[in-house]
């Protein structure tokens, strides 16, 4: 199905995506409309345009590929599934995933992956083709965070503060360069190539993207993870 | 009714911005546009424009916007007005009825020269005897409100959306080199049509989006310098704290900015000696009148447009060229939606300092 969002309203648009029966729709004009796709679980959403705020919040399955930037908070809350940007991503992306795959072409902006958590066979990931902004894995309590820094503009693989608060998870950035001021409970090692299921979701993103994927498996990588699983042992309660 | 200043007013909101670095005109449609698709980053409860070089045939004289409550507020700050300055033309501005805007002050407008016998004998530049006069209606005059003071600029604001703002002043018949715009999401509001954005002294004017926590302490230091904080709305007191520092103290805006949106110690700490010297001094001399809480804000003043946001980045903002044109946006998409083809678009670091200025202003290349 083939819906013209020029000049439609957040909710009638998300009306008209949750309305129809098929499984691919394809969303041309898309302008600043925003939640687009909020806890689908079973379609593949294709837009054109530059989606609004909340892209795929909830998401709970399917997929949505974006041909253009996206803005603040994509993949907010998001269950399983799949986001693709065919461009580069505003701040907070993959706020609070539970589960489920962004891939972004281009950079992001502050505070992606903020407090993404994993819990069993639930393992959220994002994988950024350029670089990020500050805040990177903020409050991270699992899953996976990959930063390929293919951007041209010069600019550091992370911006500051990377990894504060982090307590789970790992991050993988392709530099030999720590980031700096890197907090007390977040190691960084180099890891010579990255291991195979940190490897499949960079396959994934090159062949989304059109990139070779040799050059990027084959170099290290500097792996960030905290130092205890269970930083807050006994602080709140006997656990 | 609580009017604003009355009580606490925390805000969401939306900005945007556009200039023409070549100096072409363009109408406020584009604006209106732009901020329609952020809708819903406001509530209905405020919007507003401001306008550069959009009174050409009046740019040597102060335009002054004001609102009235009734005639006798009118009556009083017109007695003031003629004691202070020469009227060179007044109109009440021409609106359009809007179904939505509802509850319009009497709105007029002057072209105003201060008088040379009352400026010289009060021993003061120019610019600042009318900010002073301004500063005097606003705080004495009750039902009297001065929102506009520039020249050769203009702030249009009321109570509504912003697309109905424009709309009901008509600024698609207006036509200027620059335009900021604001749209109003205050969770808590007295309806007041002084309290929308943007705020202005003399041609400053800010549209802010966010809420600063450092409001009372920024207050406090401003009034030593005979600023009446009289709104008790952030977006006032940045308006003062930016012109005190580059007008009263002759800062440039690069300057300003490193004391708004100071650097934490620690990024200050891995600079270049030369920067992390000027950073530090900035810091260390005007420690009050740092601003710390979620903002981004546009200032738009003769001849350019700044957009800084605070060093957390936790409000959004969108910068993107086009030509000889620049665009500053909560959203990309409200940039989009007046121009899909853009040459170059990114989103400035928490604390970066942006500027677009005329190219024949010397204005720093981006």
């Amino acid at each position: 199905m083939y819906i013209d969002a020029y000049g439609m309203e957040s909710r009638a648009l998300n009306d008209a995506v949750r309305a129809c029966g098929e499984h691919s729709i394809t969303i041309a004009h898309c302008i600043g409309q925003r939640y687009l796709g909020t806890a689908l679980s079973d379609k593949a959403l294709s837009i054109e345009g530059t989606p609004g705020n909340a892209l795929g919040a909830y998401l709970n399955g399917g997929s949505i590929r974006v041909h253009g930037n996206v803005q603040e908070a994509t993949g907010d809350t998001m269950n399983s599934g799949e986001i693709a940007v065919f461009g580069s991503a505003g701040d907070a992306t993959g706020y609070a995933m539970r589960g489920g795959k962004i891939f972004v072409e281009g950079d992001v902006g502050y505070r992606c992956g903020i407090h993404i958590k994993a819990y069993r066979e639930n393992k959220p990931a994002i994988v950024i083709g350029g670089r990020t902004g500050s805040f990177l894995g903020e409050y991270q309590a699992g899953g996976t965070i990959i930063v390929l820094g293919l951007h041209t503009d010069g600019l550091p693989i992370v911006g500051n503060f990377c990894g504060t608060g982090m307590h789970g998870g790992e991050m993988y950035l392709r530099t030999a360069q720590v980031p700096a001021r890197l907090p007390v409970q977040v190691r960084a090692e180099r890891v010579a190539a990255l291991p195979e299921d940190a490897a499949a979701l960079v396959r994934e993103w090159c062949a989304l993207f059109g990139r070779e994927e040799g050059e990027l498996l084959r170099c290290a990588y500097l792996r960030l993870t905290p130092d205890s699983s269970n930083p807050y042992h006994q602080m709140y309660v006997g656990n | 009714m609580l009017k604003e200043g009355q009580f606490r007013n925390p805000s969401g909101c939306a900005v945007a911005g556009v200039i023409d670095r070549s100096g072409g005109k363009m109408s406020g449609q584009g604006m209106i546009d732009a901020i329609a698709v952020m809708h819903d980053r406001s509530n209905g409860l405020g919007g507003g424009f401001a306008g550069y070089g959009i009174y050409p045939h009046y740019s040597e004289f102060y335009a002054f916007h004001l609102f009235y409550d009734g005639k006798s507020a009118q009556t009083e700050a017109e007695t003031f007005i003629t004691r202070h300055f020469e009227i060179v033309y007044s109109s009440e501005i021409q609106t359009r009825k809007i179904p939505t805007v509802t509850d319009e002050p009497l709105i007029f407008r002057y072209f105003l020269a201060p008088l040379p016998q009352k400026l010289s004998r009060s021993h003061l530049d120019e610019r600042e005897y009318v900010a002073r006069c301004v500063n005097r209606i606003n705080a004495r005059i009750d039902g009297a409100y001065v929102f506009s003071s520039g020249k050769n600029m203009g702030i249009f604001k009321g109570v509504g959306y912003p697309e109905d703002i424009g709309r009901f002043y008509r600024l698609e018949e207006y036509e200027g080199y620059a335009w900021t715009c604001h749209g109003r999401y205050p969770t808590n509001t007295p309806g007041w049509w002084g309290g929308a954005h943007p705020f202005g002294l003399l041609d400053f004017s800010v549209v802010h989006n966010g809420e600063i926590s450092s409001y009372d302490a920024n207050r406090r230091y401003i009034e030593m310098f005979g600023y009446k904080c009289t709104l008790h709305t952030d977006t006032e007191v940045i308006t003062y704290i930016i012109d005190y520092l580059v007008r009263r103290r002759g800062l440039t805006l690069e300057e300003a900015a490193h004391v708004i949106a100071a650097s934490f110690w620690s990024t200050i700490s891995g600079k270049e000696p030369a920067a992390r010297e000027q950073e530090t001094l900035l810091r260390r001399m005007f420690p009050s009148l740092l601003v710390t809480g979620p903002f981004s804000v546009i200032l738009g003043y003769t001849g350019g447009l700044m957009v800084i946001g605070d060093r957390l980045k936790l409000r959004s903002a969108v910068c993107a060229q086009k030509g000889d044109v620049a665009y500053i946006a909560s959203e990309e998409s409200a940039i989009r939606r007046i121009e899909p083809d853009l040459d170059r678009v990114w989103s400035p670091a928490g604390g970066e300092l942006v500027i677009f200025e005329l190219y024949d202003r010397g204005g720093l290349a981006q």
